[in-house]
């Protein structure tokens, strides 16, 4: 097991050296940070599937929260905003928002008056309709205000990485609320349900123009660590500030990789993870046995989701643009489930490996596809048929369907992962 | 001719074999009754029989053809018909669709056998419209015994058809079942209620750590002293 | 009454073809989970790859210069759906049985079918680029306006040529769903086999035709209800990925394995989606001159704005999975 791992995270090595003397070192260091950060986010699914078993389909909205986050937290502040009305105005909204979610509380705490049954169900339906028109008669007003005056509320100017430790915070009480409502459902309908939850997310950030800007987009968010300009102002050469800038940044992304990655770990060795696998597979036997399998699964499903905010707070810092409408299930969700099933569901390893691995594959499957349609195209023009149209939009989509192959043959001949879950011969097919 | 014939079945879920060696063979006129404790391999007996486990050595021939792991949809029409222990009607569906699934086999007219199942059980017929699941646990067991004899069957093969039902249940239950034998069917059954069950069997076979233990009539089981002694309490 | 004509035009005729649509793909989504236990995510794909399939016979026969009377896109409709009907089988073939047999579980199905989707969209995306397609781009898509000045109203009531197809189609299939699934011997053996699959073998039912033929009714219908959206609306690649939430909302109130559940949850979702998005202000506007100074009608007084039109079908999936997890109709059990 251990030689095979071995070679594997050998040939991933020299999958990436290839692509660096093919593609370039500079691209190569993008690639790799960007996957150091999916390895994060799939390390996060791999507590929620591989550990808990639970299905996670909303990957992609937590990653939205986290991007919205780092932006909210690292961007300028926007002087404009604050020298309006509009922080009074939201601050009534945000009281609006107290008094509707004390209605509601008060609505469904009111059994303890002797009110039940339907006139229960009446008064609670009657408090939410009430609570959301009071919250939509003040933000409504304040939202177009804000629009109009200021343009959004910008940012906090604060620094990038304490950006990236909100995406966590609020992707954790997001999934808290999610997890609280869904937890209960069985994987299917959980499925479905995180579906809904990320489409949700993704509509509410594309369309609260006056927070995030909407599909107007917020550039540039700032790094972490020194832009290329910087060294370049220095007196570096631009391939030197390049690497410089770029290396500086993975170094700090693969830091916060390799913690979480020996906190899980070790927490999975530990009898934490041994409780999980247990409710995991026999959740009534652990109830029985006197877990608390609820808490437990929401426990676990807030850690995945924080790290999931993690990954795609320092994503959007990367790239520098913080654009909802750039996210789409497949590249986003998807594309992480794929990381996990093929490098192994229940194991950290696998799901690094996956996680890095399949992002590579991801990446160069365009090019790849390039060349082999460029190639066609070359053959057909030659043999008179014509050239193949539109062969850079094509080639794009390429990776979609790769993608695919990838994951049905992974189920069809190593359901299991590469890197298998090393507990025993118990087959988790 | 044996209608069936087990010669020292070997089978199981795939770990370690549950039948060790199963002898058994069943005359179209018989009813066999198969006893023995719990875990001799009873229920597997029949499931292996209607290929619903692996078997591994031995072979089983129904009415001269080897059936030894054949599947169902093979077996039903062949002639092999089987009701299981539980869950064993089809609950939203109406107790005349119950029927129709057991004829689903059938490619002629089987209304002549509609009408020969709802004269063996009455009770049926003026339920005909009802779904399965609002009747009582006997009314059910009727219903998948019904669905069963749909196919024509030359061989019943029923598990525990008196388990959960009320003694009263229990005695009807075991007079349709030697009525359904008379007709012409013949009947391999699990039985609990040993003795009760025995008292009617033309064959007896009693079970246990998947091997044959004792084989005669009913009537010769109940009377040996080491039989009644060891499996039927005394 | 103008009012009544907008309301009318704006939720009922839109509602029926929203719920049309939501209800041909519940139905799909809701066999199959009835009959293979595992809830297929790549239905919304399928959709999308059946009206494509329609899009390319309806080109072809224009290309072959057949000029039809009505939109060609119906004219071509049963021929892709059996196409369709026989892709799904192929899908089926190639990615889920081997898996079936091996004995995996659903929900290993419910991943290979994000599989699925992720080669559909590809291969969609790589023929056919990402932009929009139309089937109207050669001929004109028959608008009836009705005149109401009968009933004193200004305003016509607008129906399009797809969506009266749209709605007979619905109305069809719902019909000979429910003969063949309470008259044939096909039918019975699929409900059969939906309430206890192993009781099922044990009756000598053949699984294996009933799983063909869930898929082949799975896969016509949702080319159907692909090519229906795509005439009424438009044609791209990520048509029907949209729908998927309320489509399994759909299958889920109306009770997973229910197929009766999914046509009434269909439209069920529809006419919520479009009264949630509705703008009441336009029909309260009589009321202007008779409402209080205090109580003055903004611009827009709908419930939800359109941009959220998503969070209906999912407010109405949740408070049901909280309620009554088994859906309006009872659902499959496990």
């Amino acid at each position: 097991m251990i030689r095979r791992s071995l070679g594997l995270f050998i040939g991933l090595f020299l999958l990436i050296l290839a692509v660096g003397a093919v593609l370039g070192v500079p691209f190569t260091t993008a690639r790799l940070l960007e996957a150091a950060a999916y390895a994060l986010i799939a390390l996060g699914l791999n507590i929620q599937w591989g550990y808990g078993g639970l299905f996670n389909f909303g990957i992609m909205g937590f990653m939205m929260l986290g991007g919205f986050a780092v932006t909210f937290i690292s961007y300028p502040v926007n002087p404009e905003f604050w020298g309006s009305d509009g922080p009074w105005m939201l601050g009534r909204a945000l009281l609006a928002f107290a008094f509707g979610a004390l209605l509601v509380f008060g609505a469904r705490k009111s059994t303890r008056l002797g009110i039940r049954g339907g006139w229960h169900v009446a008064l609670t339906i009657l408090a939410w309709f009430t609570a959301y028109v009071i919250y939509r008669s003040q933000i409504d007003p304040a939202a177009a205000y804000i629009e109009s005056s200021a343009g959004f509320v910008g940012g906090l100017g604060a620094h990038p990485v304490l950006g990236w430790l909100f995406g966590g915070v609020l992707a954790a009480a997001i999934a808290y609320i999610v997890g609280k409502i869904c937890l209960g459902l069985r994987t299917d309908y959980l499925a479905i349900a995180t579906i809904g939850i990320s489409e949700i997310i993704r509509a509410l950030i594309k369309n609260m123009d006056w927070l995030t800007r909407g599909t107007l987009t917020v550039s540039p968010v700032p790094w972490p660590s020194p832009l290329a300009q910087d060294y370049m102002a220095e007196g570096y050469g631009d391939t030197a500030s390049l690497l410089l800038s770029r290396g500086g940044f993975l170094a700090l992304v693969l830091l916060v990789l390799a913690i979480v990655f020996v906190l899980i770990e070790r927490a999975y060795g530990g009898p934490w993870g041994r409780m999980m696998r247990a409710i995991r597979d026999n959740h009534i036997a652990a109830a029985s046995m006197g877990k608390n399998v609820t808490a437990r699964q929401l426990e676990i499903f807030i850690f995945g989701s924080v790290l999931m905010g993690i990954g795609g707070a320092i994503l959007v810092s990367f790239v520098q643009i913080h654009d909802p409408s750039s996210y789409q299930p497949i590249n986003h969700t998807f594309l992480i489930w794929v990381m996990v099933i093929v490098g192994g569901a229940g194991n950290n390893w696998g799901a690094l490996l996956g996680a890095i691995g399949i992002y590579f594959v991801w990446m160069i499957s365009e090019p790849l596809a390039r060349a082999i349609f460029e190639l066609v195209s070359y053959v057909s023009t030659w043999a008179g048929i014509g050239p193949i149209p539109e062969i850079e939009s094509r080639s794009a989509q390429m990776r979609v369907f790769v993608l695919g192959v990838v994951i049905s043959v992974a189920l069809r001949y190593a359901p299991r992962g590469l890197i298998p879950e090393y507990a025993g011969p118990r087959a988790r097919n | 001719m044996a209608v069936i014939e087990l010669k020292h079945v070997v089978g199981g879920y795939g770990g370690a074999p549950i039948l060790n060696g199963v002898d058994m063979s069943i005359e179209k006129s018989d009813i066999g009754v198969i006893v023995g404790p719990n875990g001799a391999g009873k229920s597997t007996t029949l499931k292996a029989i209607f290929g619903l486990l692996q078997v591994t050595g031995g072979s089983i021939v129904f009415d001269g053809e080897d059936i030894t792991n054949a599947q169902p949809d093979r077996l039903v029409p062949l002639g092999l018909s089987f009701v299981p222990q539980e869950k064993n009607v089809f609950t939203t569906m109406s107790v005349e669709e119950n029927l129709e699934m057991g004829a689903f086999v059938r490619r002629d007219d089987f209304s002549q056998t509609m009408q020969w199942v709802y004269h063996m059980f009455p009770v049926l017929a003026e339920k005909r419209r009802q779904p399965a699941g609002e009747l009582s646990g006997g009314q059910r067991q009727m219903v998948a015994m019904g669905r069963a004899l749909m196919s024509n069957p030359k061989l019943l093969m029923l598990d525990e058809p008196s388990a959960g039902l009320s003694p009263r249940y229990v005695i009807e239950i075991f007079e349709t079942i030697v009525n359904v034998n008379k007709e012409g069917v013949g009947i391999l059954m699990v039985e609990q209620n040993a003795r009760q069950a025995l008292a009617f069997a033309s064959r007896g076979f009693v079970l246990a750590n998947g091997q044959n233990r004792f084989t005669g009539t009913g009537a010769e089981l109940i009377a040996d002293p080491e039989v009644a002694r060891s499996f039927l309490g005394g | 009454m103008s009012e009544l004509v907008f309301f009318f035009n704006q939720v009922v005729i839109a509602g029926a073809v929203l719920g049309s649509v939501y209800a041909l793909g519940a139905i799909g989504v809701t066999l199959i989970f009835g009959i293979l236990r595992f809830a297929h995510f790549a239905h919304g794909d399928m959709m999308t790859m059946g009206a494509f399939v329609a899009f390319i016979l309806a080109v072809g026969a224009g290309a072959l210069g057949i000029q039809t009377p009505i939109a060609t896109g119906f004219i071509v409709l049963p021929l892709a759906m059996v196409i369709a009907a026989v892709l799904a089988l192929g899908i089926d073939k190639g990615f889920y049985a081997p898996l079936r047999r091996r004995g995996a579980r659903p929900v290993t199905l419910l991943i290979a079918s994000i599989g699925v989707t992720l080669m559909i969209q590809g291969l969609l995306r790589l023929f056919f680029g990402t932009g929009t397609y139309s089937f109207f781009d050669t001929q004109p898509k028959t608008i009836f306006r009705i005149d109401t000045s009968a009933i004193g109203s200004t305003r016509p009531l607008v129906v399009t040529e797809p969506q009266i197809m749209l709605i007979l189609l619905t109305i069809v299939v719902v019909v000979a769903l429910h003969f063949f699934l309470t008259r044939s011997r096909l039918g019975k053996a699929m409900r059969a086999m939906a309430d206890n699959p192993d009781l099922a073998q044990v009756s000598g039912i053949n699984t294996q035709l009933v799983v063909r033929v869930t898929w082949i009714i799975a896969g016509s219908l949702a080319c159907a209800a692909g090519t229906m959206l795509a005439l009424d609306v438009t044609l791209k690649p990520d048509l029907a990925f949209n729908i998927l939430l309320p489509i399994f909302a759909a299958a889920i109130v109306g009770g997973l394995g229910q197929a009766y559940g999914a046509i009434a949850g269909g439209f069920l979702i529809g006419f919520a989606e479009t009264l949630a998005v509705f703008n009441w202000t336009l029909v309260l506007r009589p009321l202007r001159d008779v409402l209080p100074e205090w109580l003055e009608l903004p611009n827009n007084l709908a419930l939800v704005p359109t941009e959220y039109k998503l969070t209906v079908a999912f407010v109405i999936l949740v408070i049901t999975l909280l309620v009554r997890p088994t859906g309006i109709f009872k659902g499959a059990s496990t």
